[in-house]
């Protein structure tokens, strides 16, 4: 299937709308459930979890006066500067997409087109009302762009780019939440708070008839295999994707660097002592950020930006 | 001034002397407006209004916009739309397509033969002094002899309602995407307007491009690669070189998607190289090479031009046909139609003078403020210096710009361009109205695209309507017949379609005796 490739430039626009997508929905569902310990929680330090909550997002604030909910929700909700913000991602996805419009279908820039066009609007009813409309509207325009992806786009190389890219970061984004757990227990959201926010808690309580502790919901955020947001069920997605996009012959492992990195990545997980999860969690968790770099890294390379260096020969003679 | 009034508004008609499209009395619609008028007379002015804002949001989650001064705007559809009878679009046609031959054959003769200046056509220092040509396009002679795939040709209505053309684009005209997106949603908020009038469609023009740019390929590309080239998301015309890539089904690329080697050209794919074939680019000559034109150029591809030089790729507009576009060579366009095809032209030029003739020169000069004043190589309505209305400042600085180089300025007679009724911020009043047909030609013959985009210029009197000032459009109707037949069956089936089957559903007594109780 694909013998044809595609533009590079366009692959990459692909890449990043399905990451800028995901990010503004993982952004969202993490942000709403730590809203709700800070509003639930009576003994809450609001200052520590949303310092907390910045420096797993990979936006730690150094400042030494306290920051405020409004503040924290300024940075990693409303400011369309930074890309790391809901917003922000939104602007992102919309720019790839402006970029490849003659490519994704025309429900899917439209839908993405109105999202940009309606967010002003729904940030100003947030601030009056707090924001859990807002990131409900995040959830639900995200999950139609999914939608629209999945069922009007062929299922082709940019396809696979976009879910490549969506998978990369759903795992990125788990291991950074998980990493907050764990790292800052008493600022983050309870475990089961946690599976509402991955929208996990129906097939997590279906999944097991065990204690719901700590361990169990980490080894079914982590190494479930039907769980479409698990790690696990995300490793192997992307993988698949990058085989459609490049087949490997069946007899040779691929030479792939982004193919190997999730291998290694898959095995370490595939044949792990659920037990011994919580143990060796910090240290998977960062083996899975690195990870998701590593393979941004490859794919970047590999597909993206493989120009070669300027030759200065002389213009073709005639 | 006289008014009349139209869905319970008042239509104030301004006593310029123009043209009116729709009326051609108080209250009287042209034949051709009679069932439009009644139709929209009906309509309730609050519905309309209501109608207008939709089309108008339609735009904006469609993203069918025009960068105005760097700000993504939509680009205003006007929901009055422009008629043009049979009769009368069957000359414009003819004309259009006249003209776009005499250019085809004057650029093949200007960078080939030089026959036009051996029989003193017109002077050889017109053309080479002219900011647009090109000698790197000398010898590059494109394989199915055609230079001006794509046209836009301008046109207004005169005061006597006598179409003139104004000025001719044969570089990269764009706008023909708001003619497809005009249609698209005019279709949609006004269905029942469509079904009392039998209208040309408009949808098939990507089709006719793209057959026209793969006629275009090299000799011996059976299945050529045909892409857009883009300068990219930040150029006005963006949305249009997506809308075109989309609905040909070909790649639209940037400069950097694209590399030559040993003058072939090829573009950057995710496993490897692709060749391209033909490119139809929609970046002006000056950006195309930075390696032939200016070195600055980062949207260009460099060896572009010796790629086509050797014959391997063929660009779509050719390199060099802005000379046709230069508003001095503009006046001997009637010469070439008579010199080239032996034929009258069928529409006439504005009224135009040449400023190198000192007597003119002087004539004009002595009364600058009865003149509309173009620099030659303007395009999208810069510079452009309207006599009547201009102030005393804004007239002496053009007086000394063209005693400075008169070859760089023609003068011609103002029109006042037709109106059409139009609504402006609540209103239904005249506004200023041209029209632009498209022409595409793969070299079997120039086809034009029924109608073209209507332009308007939204401030009153306003004269100018490029959509680089701020301009709005108008959905444009060719109609097949002055007066509409009674219809036949919709389609030609032999026999009624079968009743498809009965859709499935799931088996749900125990919810119906529920309901029921």
């Amino acid at each position: 299937m694909s013998e044809q490739g595609m533009l590079s430039r366009l692959a990459e626009s692909l890449y990043w709308i399905g990451r800028y997508v995901e990010r503004a929905d993982d952004t969202a569902r993490t942000v709403d459930s730590y809203v709700h310990r800070m509003v639930e929680d009576p003994f809450n330090d609001e200052d520590a979890t949303c310092r907390s909550l910045l420096s797993i997002l990979g936006m730690p604030y150094e400042k030494d006066e306290p920051i405020t909910r409004a503040d924290m929700l300024q940075v990693i909700v409303y400011d369309v500067e930074n890309p790391n913000s809901i917003a922000g991602a939104f602007s992102g996805a919309y720019e790839n997409a402006r970029r490849s419009r003659d490519f994704i279908s025309s429900e899917m820039w439209i839908a993405l087109n109105k999202t940009r066009n309606r967010l002003p609007q729904m940030e100003s009813t947030a601030r009056l009302l707090g924001p859990s409309s807002y990131l409900e509207y995040v959830r639900e325009r995200t999950a139609l762009l999914a939608g629209l992806t999945d069922a009007t786009l062929s299922h082709d190389d940019g396809w696979n780019f976009l879910v490549l890219g969506r998978t990369i970061e759903r795992i990125d984004m788990t291991a950074r939440l998980l990493r907050g757990r764990v790292l800052s227990a008493e600022h983050a959201p309870d475990w089961l708070a946690f599976l509402r926010a991955n929208g996990a808690m129906e097939s997590f309580m279906r999944s097991t008839n065990e204690l719901h502790d700590a361990n169990s919901v980490a080894t079914f955020l982590i190494l479930d295999r039907l769980f479409p947001r698990s790690v696990l069920f995300s490793l192997n997605l992307a993988d698949s994707c990058l085989f459609e996009i490049q087949p490997s012959g069946q007899r040779i492992a691929s030479a792939d660097m982004a193919r190997q990195s999730l291998a290694r990545a898959r095995g370490r997980l595939d044949f792990m002592d659920s037990s011994q999860l919580l143990a060796q969690l910090p240290e998977l968790l960062e083996m899975l950020e690195d990870t998701c770099l590593l393979v941004n890294d490859a794919i970047t390379t590999k597909f993206f930006r493989h120009e070669d260096a300027v030759l200065w020969s002389s213009e073709g003679a005639l | 001034m006289c008014s009349v009034a139209l869905m319970g508004m008042i239509f104030e008609d301004d006593s310029s002397g123009a043209w009116n499209e729709m009326f051609e009395a108080p209250g009287k619609p042209r034949p051709i407006y009679e069932r439009l008028f009644a139709e929209i007379d009906r309509f309730d002015p609050a519905e309309l209004l209501q109608r207008s804002d939709q089309l108008s949001h339609t735009f904006l989650d469609r993203g069918v916009t025009f960068a105005h001064s760097g700000e993504e705007r939509p680009f205003p559809l006007d929901l009055m739309p422009r008629l043009l009878g049979a009769i009368e679009w069957d000359l414009l046609e003819r004309g259009i397509s006249q003209r776009v031959r005499a250019l085809e054959a004057f650029l093949g003769d200007v960078y080939g033969a030089g026959q036009v200046f051996e029989d003193g056509v017109i002077p050889k220092s017109v053309v080479t002094t002219s900011s647009h040509f090109c000698r790197a396009a000398h010898s590059i002679e494109p394989p199915n002899g055609v230079r001006i795939t794509v046209a836009g040709i301008d046109l207004v209505r005169d005061e006597i309602g006598k179409f003139r053309i104004l000025e001719d684009n044969v570089r990269i005209p764009s706008g023909v995407s708001y003619v497809i997106e005009n249609r698209r949603a005019m279709t949609q908020t006004f269905s029942a307007l469509f079904s009392n009038h039998r209208v040309h469609p408009v949808d098939s023009y990507p089709a006719r491009l793209l057959a026209a740019l793969r006629l275009a390929a090299p000799y011996g590309i059976g299945d050529p690669v045909v892409v857009v080239l883009s300068p990219g998301v930040y150029n006005a015309a963006y949305f249009e070189h997506v809308l075109l890539a989309r609905m040909m089904g070909i790649e639209l690329v940037e400069g950097r998607d694209l590399v030559c080697r040993s003058n072939h050209v090829f573009m950057r794919m995710t496993n490897g190289e692709r060749p391209v074939h033909v490119i139809y680019r929609r970046v002006d000559d000056d950006w195309l090479d930075p390696l032939q034109f200016r070195p600055d150029s980062v949207i260009g591809v460099a060896g572009l031009v010796n790629a086509a030089r050797a014959g391997n790729v063929a660009l779509a507009n050719a390199l060099g046909n802005g000379v046709a576009d230069d508003k001095l060579v503009y006046t001997y366009v009637p010469d070439f139609i008579r010199f080239y095809l032996g034929e009258e032209p069928l529409i006439e030029n504005v009224e135009t003078f040449r400023l190198e003739d000192p007597d003119v020169l002087g004539e004009v000069l002595q009364s600058l403020d009865a003149y509309v004043l173009k620099p030659v190589d303007g395009s999208g309505g810069k510079g452009i210096v309207i006599g009547p209305q201009a102030d005393e400042q804004t007239l002496t600085s053009v007086r000394d710009a063209i005693i400075m180089s008169p070859r760089n300025w023609i003068a011609q007679r103002p029109v006042a361009l037709s109106t059409h009724p139009t609504l402006v911020d609540e209103q239904v009043s005249p506004r200023h109205v041209d029209l632009r047909p498209f022409a595409v030609s793969g070299g079997q013959g120039v086809w034009v695209l029924p109608g073209g985009l209507t332009r308007v210029a939204l401030g009153a009197g306003e004269l100018v309507v490029n959509s680089s000032r701020g301009g709005g459009s108008k959905d444009t109707w060719v109609l097949n017949d002055q007066l509409v037949a009674p219809r036949g069956p919709a389609t030609d089936v032999g026999q009624p379609p079968r009743n498809a089957g009965v859709i499935p559903r799931q088996n749900d007594e125990y919810t119906d005796q529920e309901a029921e109780q």
